[in-house]
C-alpha cells in the first residue's frame, strides 16, 4: 500500500471538486478499494471519503418509485421495507452477495463501481489490459472459469462481478449523477457499465470527478420476482451465472419478462429480445429454449468457462419454469 | 528426574481407568478459549516488541532461473526503507514435516513462481510492502520447465509399491471388477493465521515468536538454516491459529526475521499476506489416482489395484501418500499398488491435514460405491465383508479394528437406507435427493515426546512441555490427563505449552500430537504417584487420587510436606510399531441434494462414527471430528487450487477465490463417538482423531451425488459444471 492523502469532503460539491481537480479517489464502505489499495491494483494518491456527504437516504420518488441513496449501505437497502415489498428482486439479489459483515460496510454506489474479480487483474505481477493497458491479458490463454462469454472483446474477457446491477438492470432503474462542474445526470443501469472493446479499463461511463447520488427505482410493476445465483458453495462466492427476473402472466402465457443476467459479461446482460420472445408464449420448455437460444447466440467460451453457455440456458429453465407456475 | 517407558508390548492394565478423579474424557470446555475469544491470547505477530522494523518478502515474477540482480539502491531510498537482503541462508520454500534440517536455501536461484528472493525492511509495514513491489529485479529466466504434472516422466516411488499375486488375472477372471481413474486438485491448509515472525536477538542468543506446529523439528530446521547452535535458539508459539499441515516445517519467514534482526540489531517482524500463504507455503498435490477393483459374486474383494500419481518440485523428498490406507484397508489377495511424482515446478508440496488419506480415501471409496452397484448389494455390506482379519500385505495383526462397529451404528443413527438403490428415487421440488455412505481411515501415528510434571506443594500442577495447540485442545487434554492421574481437578493444573525451553515431543501434526505428549505426561505422573505411594507406604496401584486427597484420608498438600515433585516423562514408540498395523477406522453418511438444473450440490445432513481409541476430552475429539467432515464437503464440493498454465503460479490465492466451506454450506453434522481402547496405539490407549474425520467424507458426499441424480463423476471437486456434464437427461 502507498501513502495517500486522505480527506472528508461535507458536501457533494466538496466531493466532486476534490476528485476532479485534486485526483482524488471516492472511497466509500471501502470494501473493494481497500483490498485493491493493499495489492496496489488501485494507487490513488488522494482518497476522498464521501461518507460525510449525506446521500444515505431510502426515498419515494414522486413517481411512485424509490430512490437508493448512494451511501446508503448494501443491508439498509435490502432490509427496507418497501423494497422488500415493491422490488423483492432486488432485495434478493443483494441478499445473495458477499457476506453480511461485507454488507453491512458496503454502499449502494461503491457496489455499482466494484471492480472485476479476473484473478490476474488482482495479481499486479501478471498482464492485464484492464490495470496496466497494453500489457495483454492474462485470462485469455490463462484461468478463465470466472470470465465472460457475452460481449468479450480481444483486449478483456472480464465480467462484472456484482449481483445488484442485475437485479437493477432487470428493474430498468438509473442512476443519479452530480457532474464536477455542479451538474445532475441520469444514466440508465443497463448503460451504465461499458463492454470492454479497446478500453477495458472503463468499466462504466463516469466522467472524470463525477459521483454517483442515489439509484432510481421506477414505480413497482409487481410479478413474480426471482434472483437466482449459480455458485460453487452456498454463500460467500461470485456467481457462476445469475438470472434477474421480473415475470408475468396471464391466461398460461408471459406478459412480462424482464430479465437480465449476471456472471455472462462486463456488464449486467440485458438483452430485450430475450423477453420479448416469451411475451404472449406459454411457459414451455421449448419457448424457454428459444429465448435462451437468443441471449446465447453469439456467446462465445475460453475453454476454462465453456460450461457458463449451456448453464445459462439451464438457468433460465431454473428461473422461468417455476416461476410460470408461481405466476400462472 | 527422568521416568522413562519405551513401549515394546500393548499395554493393556488401562491404568487410566482405574483412575478416581472422573475428569478425563469430560466434554470440558478450552482452557484458553476465554483468552483466544476476548483476544488476550498472543498469536505470533501480536507481541508488541520495542524499536521492532517491519519485513516484507518480495517474490519472483518468473518460474525458474536465476536473480542476476536487484536494485537494491531505488528502493533503499523510498521513505522508511531500512535494508534489502538476500543473504544465502533464506529458505526459498518451507521445511517438510519434520525434516529436522533446512529445507533448500539460496534466493538466487529460483525454481517456482512467487518463490521469495530477498527481504525487504523498513520503520512500518506498508512501507516495506510498497517497496517489495518495487524492487527491480534482473532475472536470467529458464524457459520450458515441466509445469503439468501430466506431461513428464514421473519417478516411482519404489518403498510404496506393492506386487502380490497376479492383479490382471484376477481382473479377467472376477465375476465383477472396476477400472476407473479418478482426478483430485490441489488444496491449501488455509489456516485462519497467516504465518509470522517476531525475531530478536540479544547476543548470540536468538529468540523467535512463530507461529509453527513442532518446535523440536523445527528448532534444528532453524539452527541449520543458519549455522547455529540449538542452545542458542529459543522458539515460542504458545497459540496457533490453525496450522492444517502448513506449519509443520520452518518457513521463509522466520529464518528472514532472524537474519534481518542479526544484520540490523533491532527485533524484525515478517509476517506474510494471505497472497504469500498460498503461494510460498505448502500446496496439497493433485492426484491422479487409478482403482482397480475385482470381485466375486459375493463382492469379496480378489484383486486390489490403487495406482496414483502426485506431483512436487524437484528436490523435494514430499510425495502425497495416497495409498496410506489403501495397504490395509481391504482384503484381495492380488494386490498391486504403486505411487509415483512428477516433477514440476509449481509451489512447494506438502503435507496439508490428512496427507494421503485426504484424497486417496475419496478415490478408493468412490470406487467401492461403484462396485458395490455392480455387485448389486448394499454398500455397507460390502465394506462388511471387505475387513481383512490382518494387514493384507503384512504378516501383522490390527492393533485394534472398529471399522465394522462404526459401519453398523454410524448406519443405525443414520437411518441407512440398506435396500436396494436406484439414482433419482427422490425429489424435492428442482432437487434430487439423496444418500451415500463412505468407510473412514487413517493411520496412528506416535512418537518419542518428553514432558515435565510438577506437582506443587500448594496442591496444584504444573505440566511443561513444547507440545503447541494449535487449536485443538492440547492444553485443556493434558490439564485432563494430569488431573486424571493425580487426582486434581484441571482448573487447578497449568499447562504451559510451545516453549522450546521445555521437554520436547513432536508437536502437532499426523494427528500425533496427543497420543505422544500425552503419553509423556503420563509417565511423568506415574513416577509422582509411586513417590506419594511411597511416602504413603502402598503400592502405585493401589493408590486412589481425587480432589486432593488420597483414599486413605490423607490431604495432598500434607503429603507434600511443602516440597514439589518434580518428574519429567519420556515415551517411546519402541517396538511395537514392527508388531501391529494400528490405525483409527470410521464411515461417513451423507444425504444430500443436488439441483437438477443447475448441478449445485448441497449437503442436507452429515454423520460420521469413529473409533480412534480412547476419548480425552468428548468435546474437543468432537470438534476435531466436525471439522473433519467440515474438510470432506470442501473435498468433494469445492476446494481446488488452480495454477496458471503457462508459468504455474497459483491464481485463486485468498478465501474469497480459494472455497472452503462456508457456514452455510455446513448442514447439522452428528459425530458418534465410538470408544474402544487401542493398548498397542499408547499407554493412554488414545489414537489420534485430528485427520480421521475427513478421510473418505468426500467420497460418501460423491456416492450420495450418484443416489440423487445419477451422475457419477471421477473428478474432485464436484462443481456444478462437472455434475451437469455428467448428469443423465
Ligand atoms: C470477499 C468479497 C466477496 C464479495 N462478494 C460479492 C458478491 O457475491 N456479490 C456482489 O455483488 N458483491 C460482492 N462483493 C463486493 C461488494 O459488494 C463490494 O465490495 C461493495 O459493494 C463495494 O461497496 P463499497 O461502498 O465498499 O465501495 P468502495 O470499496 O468504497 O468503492 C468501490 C469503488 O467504487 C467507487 N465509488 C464508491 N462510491 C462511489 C460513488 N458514490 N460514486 C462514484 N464512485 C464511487 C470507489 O471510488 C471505488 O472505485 C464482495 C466483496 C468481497 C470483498
Ligand atoms: S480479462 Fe480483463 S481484467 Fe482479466 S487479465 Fe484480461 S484484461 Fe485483465
Amino acid at each position: 500500500m502507498r501513502p495517500f492523502a486522505y480527506g472528508r469532503p461535507r458536501t457533494i460539491e466538496e466531493a466532486t471538486r476534490v476528485v476532479a481537480d485534486d485526483g482524488a479517489m471516492a472511497i466509500a464502505g471501502g470494501t473493494n478499494l481497500l483490498d485493491l489499495m493493499k495489492l496496489q491494483v488501485e494507487t490513488p494518491e488522494k482518497l476522498a471519503d464521501i461518507n460525510r456527504i449525506g446521500f444515505g437516504e431510502i426515498e419515494d420518488t414522486q413517481a411512485g418509485g424509490l430512490s437508493l441513496g448512494a451511501l446508503a449501505t448494501n443491508t439498509a437497502t435490502a432490509v427496507h421495507p418497501r423494497v422488500r415489498a415493491d422490488y423483492p428482486v432486488l432485495a434478493r439479489a443483494i441478499l445473495s452477495g458477499a457476506t453480511q459483515q461485507l454488507r453491512n460496510k458496503a454502499t449502494n454506489g461503491g457496489n455499482l463501481c466494484q471492480r472485476t474479480r479476473c484473478f490476474y487483474f488482482t495479481n499486479v505481477d501478471q498482464p492485464c489490459n484492464k490495470r496496466d493497458p497494453g500489457s495483454g491479458c492474462g485470462a485469455i490463454d490463462g484461468v478463465a472459469k470466472l470470465h465472460a462469454i457475452l460481449g468479450t472483446s480481444e483486449q478483456c474477457i472480464a465480467t462484472y462481478p456484482g449481483d445488484m446491477a442485475v437485479a437493477l438492470s432487470a428493474l430498468d432503474a438509473s442512476v443519479d449523477i452530480a457532474t464536477a462542474n455542479g451538474e445532475k445526470r441520469t444514466v440508465p443501469v443497463r448503460e451504465f457499465h461499458c463492454l470492454p472493446g479497446d478500453t477495458p479499463w472503463r468499466e462504466n461511463v463516469l466522467e472524470e470527478g463525477e459521483i454517483i447520488t442515489a439509484i432510481t427505482l421506477p414505480p413497482p410493476v409487481g410479478g413474480t420476482q426471482i434472483y437466482r445465483k449459480v455458485r460453487e458453495r452456498s454463500s460467500y462466492a461470485f456467481a457462476l451465472v445469475s438470472v434477474a427476473a421480473i415475470v408475468e402472466m396471464e391466461d398460461g402465457l408471459f406478459t412480462r419478462a424482464d430479465l437480465a443476467f449476471g456472471g455472462l459479461a462486463h456488464k449486467p446482460w440485458h438483452d430485450p429480445r430475450v423477453g420479448e420472445a416469451l411475451i404472449g408464449q406459454p411457459p414451455t420448455s421449448e419457448t424457454i429454449d428459444r429465448a435462451a437460444d437468443i441471449l446465447l447466440a453469439d456467446a462465445r467460451g475460453f475453454g476454462e468457462n465453456d460450461f457458463k453457455i449451456p448453464l445459462a440456458r439451464r438457468a433460465l429453465h431454473a428461473v422461468l419454469e417455476p416461476a410460470a407456475e408461481g405466476a400462472g | 528426574m527422568t521416568a522413562h517407558m519405551k513401549q515394546d508390548k500393548p499395554d493393556r492394565s488401562n491404568r487410566l481407568d482405574a483412575m478416581k478423579q472422573g475428569v478425563l474424557g469430560k466434554a470440558i470446555p478450552r482452557i484458553e478459549g476465554l483468552a483466544k475469544v476476548t483476544g488476550t491470547a498472543p498469536y505470533a505477530a501480536e507481541y508488541a516488541v520495542d524499536g521492532c522494523a517491519e519485513g516484507v518478502l518480495a517474490t519472483s515474477t518468473i518460474t525458474c532461473g536465476k536473480v542476476l540482480s536487484i536494485n537494491k539502491d531505488a528502493v533503499l531510498g523510498m521513505p522508511g526503507v531500512i535494508a534489502v537482503i538476500d543473504d544465502p541462508k533464506l529458505i526459498t520454500r518451507a521445511a517438510q514435516g519434520t525434516a529436522d534440517e533446512a529445507p533448500q536455501q539460496g534466493p538466487k536461484t529460483v525454481c517456482y513462481w512467487g518463490q521469495p528472493i530477498a527481504l525487504v525492511v523498513a520503520e512500518t509495514f506498508e512501507q516495506a510492502r510498497d517497496a517489495a513491489k518495487h524492487l527491480a529485479v534482473e532475472y536470467r529466466e529458464e524457459e520450458g520447465v515441466p509445469l503439468d504434472p501430466q506431461a513428464v516422466e514421473p519417478e516411482e516411488q519404489e518403498d510404496e509399491t506393492v506386487r502380490q499375486g497376479d492383479l490382471a488375472h484376477a481382473m479377467a477372471k472376477a465375476a465383477h471388477t472396476v477400472d476407473v481413474t479418478y482426478t483430485t486438485k490441489g488444496h491449501a491448509s488455509a489456516a485462519m493465521e497467516p504465518h509470522a515472525a517476531i525475531a530478536r536477538w540479544d547476543g548470540d542468543k536468538l529468540t523467535v515468536h512463530a507461529s509453527l506446529q513442532m518446535l523440536n523439528y523445527n528448532i534444528s530446521e532453524l539452527a541449520d538454516a543458519l549455522n547455529m547452535e540449538e542452545v542458542d535458539i529459543r522458539l515460542i508459539s504458545r497459540f496457533v491459529g490453525g496450522g492444517f499441515g502448513s506449519k509443520l516445517g520452518i518457513s521463509e519467514e522466520v529464518v528472514a526475521a532472524a537474519i534481518a534482526a542479526k544484520e540490523l540489531g533491532r527485533p524484525v517482524r515478517v509476517a506474510l499476506s494471505r497472497q504469500q500463504v498460498f503461494q510460498c507455503i505448502m500446496r496439497r498435490s493433485e492426484t491422479t489416482q487409478r482403482l482397480r477393483l475385482a470381485a466375486g459374486e459375493d463382492g469379496r474383494l480378489i484383486g486390489f489395484g490403487h495406482y496414483a500419481l502426485a506431483s512436487n518440485l524437484p528436490g523435494e523428498t514430499f510425495v502425497e501418500p495416497v495409498l496410506q490406507s489403501s495397504h490395509f484397508l481391504y482384503g484381495g489377495e492380488n494386490r498391486e499398488l504403486m505411487l509415483e511424482v512428477a516433477r514440476v515446478h509449481r509451489m512447494t508440496a506438502g503435507s496439508v491435514r490428512a496427507p494421503g488419506e485426504a484424497v486417496g480415501m475419496p478415490a478408493l471409496e468412490s470406487a467401492m460405491d461403484v462396485l458395490a452397484e455392480k455387485v448389486g448389494i448394499d454398500a455397507v455390506e460390502l465394506r462388511l465383508r471387505n475387513i481383512p482379519d490382518q494387514n493384507p500385505e503384512e504378516d501383522l495383526p490390527f492393533s485394534s479394528h472398529k471399522l465394522a462397529e462404526c459401519l453398523k451404528q454410524g448406519a443405525e443413527a443414520f437411518g441407512w437406507d440398506s435396500g436396494l438403490r436406484k439414482p433419482r428415487h427422490s425429489r424435492d421440488g428442482e432437487w434430487w435427493v439423496g444418500t451415500g455412505m463412505a468407510s473412514a481411515a487413517r493411520v496412528h501415528n506416535i512418537a518419542e515426546a518428553r514432558a515435565r510434571v510438577t506437582l506443587k506443594a500448594d496442591g496444584t500442577a504444573l505440566v511443561e512441555t513444547d507440545m503447541t495447540d494449535i487449536g485443538t485442545g492440547t492444553y485443556t487434554i493434558l490439564a485432563q490427563l494430569a488431573g486424571e492421574m493425580l487426582g486434581l481437578a484441571p482448573d487447578s493444573i497449568l499447562v504451559d505449552l510451545g516453549d522450546t525451553r521445555h521437554p520436547r515431543g513432536p508437536g502437532s501434526g499426523g494427528s500425533w500430537g496427543a497420543a505422544s505428549t500425552g503419553s509423556a505426561v503420563y509417565v511423568a505422573c506415574k513416577a509422582i504417584r509411586e513417590e506419594i505411594a511411597d511416602k504413603l507406604g502402598v503400592q502405585e496401584t493401589d493408590l486412589d487420587l481425587a480432589h486432593g486427597t488420597a483414599a486413605s484420608g490423607e490431604a495432598l498438600v500434607d503429603l507434600l510436606d511443602g516440597k514439589d515433585i518434580v518428574r519429567e516423562g519420556h515415551y517411546e514408540p519402541g517396538d511395537i510399531e514392527d508388531d501391529y498395523t494400528a490405525s483409527g477406522f470410521g464411515a461417513f453418511f451423507a444425504q444430500v441434494r443436488v439441483n437438477r438444473f443447475t448441478g449445485e450440490t448441497r449437503v442436507d445432513r452429515m454423520l460420521g462414527a469413529f473409533g480412534f481409541g480412547r476419548v480425552l476430552n468428548h468435546k474437543t475429539a468432537r470438534s476435531q471430528c466436525l471439522g473433519g467432515i467440515t474438510w470432506s464437503i470442501g473435498v468433494a464440493l469445492t476446494e481446488a487450487l488452480e495454477f496458471d498454465p503457462r508459468d504455474g503460479h497459483l491464481v485463486n490465492c485468498d478465501l474469497a477465490e480459494y472455497h472452503v466451506p462456508v457456514n452455510r454450506d455446513v448442514p447439522d453434522l452428528e459425530v458418534l463417538l465410538v470408544e474402544e481402547r487401542d493398548p498397542a496405539a499408547s499407554p493412554i490407549q488414545a489414537k489420534g482423531i485430528g485427520e480421521l474425520g475427513m478421510c473418505g467424507g468426500a467420497a460418501a458426499i460423491v456416492n450420495a451425488i450418484y443416489n440423487a441424480c445419477g451422475a457419477r463423476i471421477f473428478d474432485y471437486p464436484m462443481t456444478p459444471e462437472r455434475v451437469l456434464a455428467a448428469m443423465p437427461d
